[in-house]
């Protein structure tokens, strides 16, 4: 398992990153954390529908975003709100959509980043096609997709793997190898030993890497997305990282796992061990940490207020994104729907 | 203008899809090299390359999935599925993916994309092989469902489902791939989605049909017409957008409809038809709605099939008890 930053800050090696890069990408995990702990509080307000908290996995999401180019293909799944922030998907989107509201599943037009798929797995094989069509148009952009350690049981891992293999086509497919799907651990999931050993299965890199190491993270994605991009085709990267929270909302992971274990895994915290490093060589101190919550607390303050103005699509708008153009059908069954709440 | 089966002018219609438009490829098991089990690709591959004609593994989920991304990407994937049947392994992909994202993005991201299915039974295959459950794409909302039963219609309605900004299912009817021979045009046309055909003018009773099963009630037609029954015949072409003037413009006229198809009948499309009818036009009925179906059950293989597809003499049989009720 490729580790370059220890749970205590040490360096293993040369730094990959210039201690300039590591402030920005810190600054972002302090950002999204911001994020996930305020959408997580929302949720228990009743003022998100359900929310699937990533506390844990920042270093994983973030260190991978990093190295993309901003027009390069993202396919993420429903826990992945930061490495789509890190892709340019604004804030208030990414909060509407768990609203309830479709609107957030627009991003802005020079936004690369497919809204989340729900479905576990099936999203994969989309990353496939649009490495795909960037080949086609004779474009430089490659394809990264997300998913979680369950994902790697579905059929469409194995379609999107071997496809992608087949074609040599850039795709990095990233694992967030976060210990449990809902109730089920890791070990219960495959006998494989490691999941970035299924690579080998079709003839295509497997990394396993610590996944809450930004410098590991950042250096095997940035590896994976050269490859992609000179035209070498596809890689498996294995984040080993651990969902701090419940699933989503609704889960009670005391259920399924043991307080000891979520502490020893909270002693690897993401963001604590690149704190140490920065302020190892002066480039952290405890008025910035401050400053970046507060900054952080107020933009997102300000993303919950937008996504919250937004009222909801209505009765005539459910029906206009089925078709390019609204058939006759759905023009007459509109027509109901308003006369059914008497417009 | 020349005289081509189902199968040519669908050959002849992806030719010229690939000609016209750089970002059209087509995708499947076998269609390059053999030209697909029913050779409807033939030749396609050694004109246009295997970059733009390409064999895939054997994996509906992820030739559905990958092409949609292709799609989502700007390209026009067209892929050929064996048959219907063996759908049902790319079903998540076609019902979450393909035919939501451009509700899931509002109009951000879309996945034009054409799914050619050939499908139905009387050639005497195996299991899986004779399936005809445009059913379940059809109650699929975000899908448009096509069905062609002619040459010229094949290559016309390919033609503007490739060209269509939404996702088109295009039901491929197998047994008159090649049963079925008119003179096609030539250079490019197309024959507009959601569009009924009037085949045939009558006064007495409506004939409701579309791909495979247009060839008995066709036949159904000239029977009853020797039998001094006078049968307007429907093929609607277009299962979604349903083209439901034309249909209940011709019921009303009638007073009398039977429709037909070889999927099974419970919530087949007779069903729909049926509704539609009774919620619509039950005042211009002189009698009650007949369906004429395959039955409730697994198709049956080929000793027993022709217990199963609905046969000439049961159409002729319906109209007739229209007109005596």
């Amino acid at each position: 398992m490729l580790q370059l930053l220890t749970p205590s800050g040490d360096v293993l090696g040369e730094p990959p990153l210039s201690v300039d890069l590591t402030r920005r990408l810190y600054r972002a995990m302090v950002y999204v954390r911001t994020f996930d702990r305020k959408c997580a509080a929302l949720q228990k307000q009743g003022r998100l529908a359900t929310y699937a908290p990533f506390e844990g996995q920042e270093a994983a999401q973030v260190g991978s975003a990093a190295p993309l180019d901003p027009e390069d293909w993202m396919v993420a799944s429903y826990r992945d709100a930061a490495a789509m922030w890190m892709q340019g998907y604004p804030w208030e989107l990414l909060i509407a959509w768990r609203t309830g509201d479709e609107r957030g599943g627009r991003p802005p037009e020079h936004v690369s980043v497919l809204p989340p798929s729900i479905t576990v797995g099936g999203h994969m094989l989309h990353a496939v096609g649009l490495a795909w069509s960037a080949r086609h148009f004779g474009e430089e952009r490659i394809a990264i997709t997300y998913f979680g350690d369950g994902a790697t049981s579905e059929g469409d891992f194995h379609e999107a793997m071997n496809l992608a293999a087949v074609y040599g086509l850039g795709v990095v497919f990233f694992c967030q190898n976060n210990q449990y799907a809902i109730s089920m651990p890791r070990t219960a999931q495959t006998r494989s030993e490691t999941i970035a050993e299924k690579a080998i299965a079709y003839g295509m890199p497997g990394v396993q890497v610590d996944g809450n190491d930004l410098f590991a993270v950042f250096t095997a994605t940035a590896e994976a997305i050269d490859r992609a991009r000179a035209g070498d085709g596809p890689t498996l990267i294995e984040a080993v990282t651990y969902r701090l929270g419940p699933h989503t909302t609704s889960d009670d992971p005391s259920r399924y796992r043991e307080e000891s274990e979520v502490e020893q895994w909270r002693r690897r915290d993401p963001l604590e061990r690149v704190r140490i490093f920065l302020s190892e060589r002066d480039a952290w101190t405890p008025e910035w940490q401050e400053r970046l919550e507060t900054e952080a607390s107020t933009e997102i303050e300000r993303a919950v207020e937008l996504a919250e103005g937004m009222d909801g699509l209505g009765p005539a708008r459910i029906f206009e994104a089925m078709f390019d153009e609204l058939p006759p059908h759905l023009v007459d069954q509109r027509a109901e729907a308003l006369r059914s709440v008497g417009q | 203008m020349a005289v081509l089966t189902l199968a040519q002018a669908l050959n002849q219609g992806l030719e010229q899809a690939l000609a016209e438009h750089p970002e059209v490829v087509i995708l499947g098991e076998d269609v390059g090299r053999t030209g697909g089990v029913f050779r409807i690709t033939d030749g396609l591959q050694r004109r246009f390359g295997p970059e733009r004609v390409v064999d895939t593994p054997v994996a509906e989920s992820g030739i559905v999935g990958m092409a949609f991304g292709m799609a989502v990407g700007g390209m026009r994937p067209v892929v050929e599925i064996q048959f219907m049947g063996f759908s049902y392994p790319a079903f998540d992909q076609i019902v979450n993916h393909v035919a939501r994202i451009r509700n899931r993005s509002r109009h951000r991201f879309t996945a034009p994309m054409v799914i050619r299915m050939p499908y139905g039974g009387g050639i005497g295959a195996a299991e899986h092989h004779s399936e005809s459950t445009e059913t379940i794409y059809v109650h699929t909302p975000g899908l448009k469902v096509v069905v062609p039963s002619r040459p010229a219609d094949a290559k016309g309605l390919l033609a503007s489902a490739v060209e269509d900004p939404d996702p088109v299912i295009f039901l491929e009817p197998i047994r008159l791939y090649r049963a079925v021979r008119e003179t096609v045009p030539e250079d490019p046309h197309t024959v507009p989605i959601g569009e009924a055909s009037i085949e045939r003018e009558g006064t007495d009773v409506t004939l409701v049909s579309y791909g495979a099963m247009m060839k008995e009630t066709r036949q159904a037609a000239e029977v009853l017409a020797e039998r001094g029954v006078s049968a307007e015949v429907v093929d609607l072409r277009t299962l979604v957008p349903l083209d439901t003037d034309r249909l209940l413009a011709s019921v009303e006229k009638t007073g009398r409809v039977v429709v037909v198809h070889e999927a099974p009948r419970t919530l087949g499309f007779g069903a729909e038809v049926a509704a539609l009818v009774a919620e619509r036009a039950l005042y211009s009925l002189q009698a009650p709605p007949k369906r004429v179906t395959g039955w409730d059950t697994v198709v049956p293989l080929k000793k027993s099939e022709q217990y199963y597809l609905p046969s000439v003499g049961r159409i002729v049989a319906a109209a007739e008890e229209t007109l005596t009720a």
